[in-house]
């Protein structure tokens, strides 16, 4: 299998008067249809790594290959675009916009792409609500949905565009132990059903559990790197 | 509809009251752009209206914009000539030849002319004396470059046709003399010719001045008082297009070697004031429209800052800065929209209503109604302005819009 994401001693330091590294020199590689989980103490950096291999954040230092392509040359509009076609993401906070319905929320990253007509974006939007459970909540606004609820709708906005790569900052971090297990599921489900590769920050252990792959993080560099038999 | 449009449109929704204040600054700020602008101009136009209407178009006096050359300053065209004791020649003041310079102007399309002698005259009547200008007027011809006929209030120039000896006067006059129509008066020329003539006409003008020193009488007559024979010393002109004044002058004076005034020319300085005055009007009015740029600035301002969170996801998602920019720019393009629509409604209006309002200015006898002026141009000018100032005052939030960073905001609220 080849390596849909990729990243070479990776550094990044927040400038400031007492510089702050965020990021020591890591190297991985991540490979399609994996389910990933970084974890770490507070302040590890690991959230910090996710935002490089997010292409959020631009490396102090080092490199990160994105399906094959090296990354660095790209300006922001360029990141922002392959942000857009081939990464997913869903934050500790489902960062549903209030004004929007669940519908909406979701069709806004295939409205912004462009490649489906607003009937078949709305279609889509459906059909992942749907796979997702939530599909009744379609035309409620994200304040009348339970956090579980919420935490699905931001997957269902996350997997709009078809990406390769779901990454995810904390996705159970603030959610009850059932619905946490429910995202957890759905998760892993869409790393072995459907081939996306997931890569999740988190704390939750009985999350980390479940990962094919942990990477502990410690201090900004990577501490260990363990493999599910 | 184009997902930025919407995003705007649903930030506007969410604020209603803060949106309702800022479009009402704009709507009131284009309502009174609107109103003032078109109070100014249409007085500017009543008053140049006036301006034109009331005097001639062109004047061509017996005068020469420069003495003839001296024989010796041709031969040395080049050096310093100095002549001494000129003598200036006697003769019988006027433009010469006028009945063929009368004929060179006539075959001028689009203008009537009517040639005038002007000169001083001393009234007498009842042992009072009055200094005035007495025109030498031909009364077919007049009545086409001049509104005199218009005020006359008793008789009329034509009466003068009728009785050679006749003098229309102004009513100022007639009040200094007390005196009515039908009545005899002595003329006294510079000359020292002296006449008796019957008053046939009274006219009011409304302006003092005319009313008390302006009094025509038959060319002829005029000729003969001021012992100027064929003669006369002014040509007024009256076009269709009074704007094609300073052209026609230019183009008559170099005809005819005389000097050709147009009312612009003549009215240099006003109509600077005039200028000056619309550069005060339209600051000050811009500065309505600059106050309610601020309103929107400032409630662009806050959703910029209530939406970081909205912002920065948009971003991560993969939207470019410029998506972001344009949402806010979308927001002042709306609310200028929405805003220049009702404040034109409400401007229009405003004109409707002043211009029923009758006014008396010091100094009129009658009353006047507000001149509006409903050129289109200041309906555009107007939505123009508020687009601008729209447009701008969403720039700034759009542009710190446009920088947010998604990392530093998701970091904050992790």
């Amino acid at each position: 299998m080849s390596a849909v994401l990729r990243a070479e001693n990776l550094v990044r330091i927040l400038p400031g008067e007492v510089p702050v590294t965020l990021v020591k020199d890591v190297s991985l590689a991540i490979e399609r249809g994996e389910f990933i989980c970084i974890m770490g103490p507070s302040g590890s950096g690991k959230s910090s790594l996710l935002y490089l291999l997010g292409l959020l954040d631009v490396p102090t230092s080092g490199q990160v290959w994105l399906d094959g392509e090296e990354t660095s040359v790209y300006g922001e509009d360029d990141l922002a675009n392959r942000r857009l076609e081939k990464l997913g993401f869903v934050f500790q906070f489902h960062f549903l916009l209030a004004e929007f319905s669940v519908i909406d929320n979701v069709t806004l990253p295939m409205r912004r792409l462009g490649r489906l007509d607003e009937s078949a974006a709305r279609a889509r939007g459906l059909e992942l609500l749907d796979r997702l459970g939530v599909v009744e909540q379609s035309a409620k606004h994200p304040h009348q949905l339970s956090g579980g609820q919420r935490q699905r709708v931001s997957i269902a906005r996350a997997l709009a565009n078809d990406p390769l790569i779901l990454l995810a900052d904390e996705p159970t971090g603030n959610l009850d132990s059932v619905a946490g297990a429910t995202v957890r599921q759905i998760l892993k489900d869409l790393a072995h059903d459907m081939g996306k590769t997931v890569v999740a920050v988190t704390h939750d252990a009985a999350f980390a559990a479940a990962a094919d792959r942990r990477i502990g993080i410690v201090d900004g560099k990577i501490d260990a790197d363990w493999r599910a038999a | 509809m184009r997902i930025q449009l919407q995003v705007a449109l649903t930030h506007l929704t969410g604020r209603r009251r803060q949106t309702l204040v800022s479009l009402t600054g704009v709507v009131l700020g284009v309502a009174f752009f609107l109103a003032v602008s078109s109070l100014m101009r249409g007085s500017e136009q009543d008053f140049i209206k006036r301006l034109v209407d009331n005097s001639p178009h062109i004047t061509v006096s017996d005068e020469v914009r420069r003495p003839r050359t001296q024989p010796a300053e041709r031969r040395w065209a080049d050096g310093a000539v100095k002549i001494r004791n000129l003598k200036p020649q006697t003769e019988t003041r006027g433009i010469r030849g006028y009945r063929e310079k009368l004929a060179l102007i006539e075959a001028i399309p689009g203008l009537r002319v009517a040639p005038v002698l002007v000169g001083s005259a001393v009234l007498t009547f009842a042992g009072r004396e009055e200094g005035v200008t007495l025109s030498g007027i031909v009364p077919e011809t007049m009545k086409t470059v001049s509104t005199i006929q218009d005020k006359m209030i008793e008789g009329s120039l034509d009466a003068l046709d009728v009785n050679p000896n006749g003098i229309v006067i102004g009513t100022g006059l007639a009040e200094k003399f007390n005196l009515g129509l039908g009545r005899n008066l002595t003329v006294v020329a510079a000359s020292g010719a002296s006449r008796a003539m019957k008053v046939v006409g009274l006219f009011r003008t409304g302006n003092a001045a005319v009313d008390e020193t302006q009094t025509f009488t038959l060319l002829k007559r005029a000729q003969v008082l001021f012992e100027r024979p064929n003669r006369v010393n002014r040509f007024l002109i009256q076009l269709d297009d009074a704007y094609a004044a300073r052209t026609v002058a230019q183009r008559i004076e170099d005809a005819i070697g005389d000097k050709s005034v147009s009312w612009v020319e003549a009215s240099e300085d006003i109509l600077s004031v005039l200028v000056v005055r619309n550069i005060i009007m339209y600051s000050v009015v811009s500065a309505i429209l600059l106050v309610a740029s601020f309103g929107i600035y400032n409630t662009l301002s806050t959703i910029v800052l209530e939406k970081t969170r909205d912002i920065a996801i948009l971003k991560s998602m993969g939207f470019h800065a410029r998506d972001v920019r344009l949402i806010f720019l979308f927001e002042g393009v709306i609310i200028g929209i929405i805003g220049s629509l009702f404040g034109l409604a409400m401007g229009a209006g405003l004109m409707q209503a002043l211009s029923q309002v009758q006014i008396k200015p010091p100094g009129v006898s009658e009353q006047v109604f507000l001149p509006i002026w409903w050129g289109a141009q200041q309906f555009a000018l107007a939505t123009a302005f508020a687009m601008t100032s729209c447009i701008l005052a969403a720039w700034l939030p759009a542009r710190r819009a446009g920088r947010v960073h998604p990392v530093e905001i998701l970091r904050g609220a992790a």
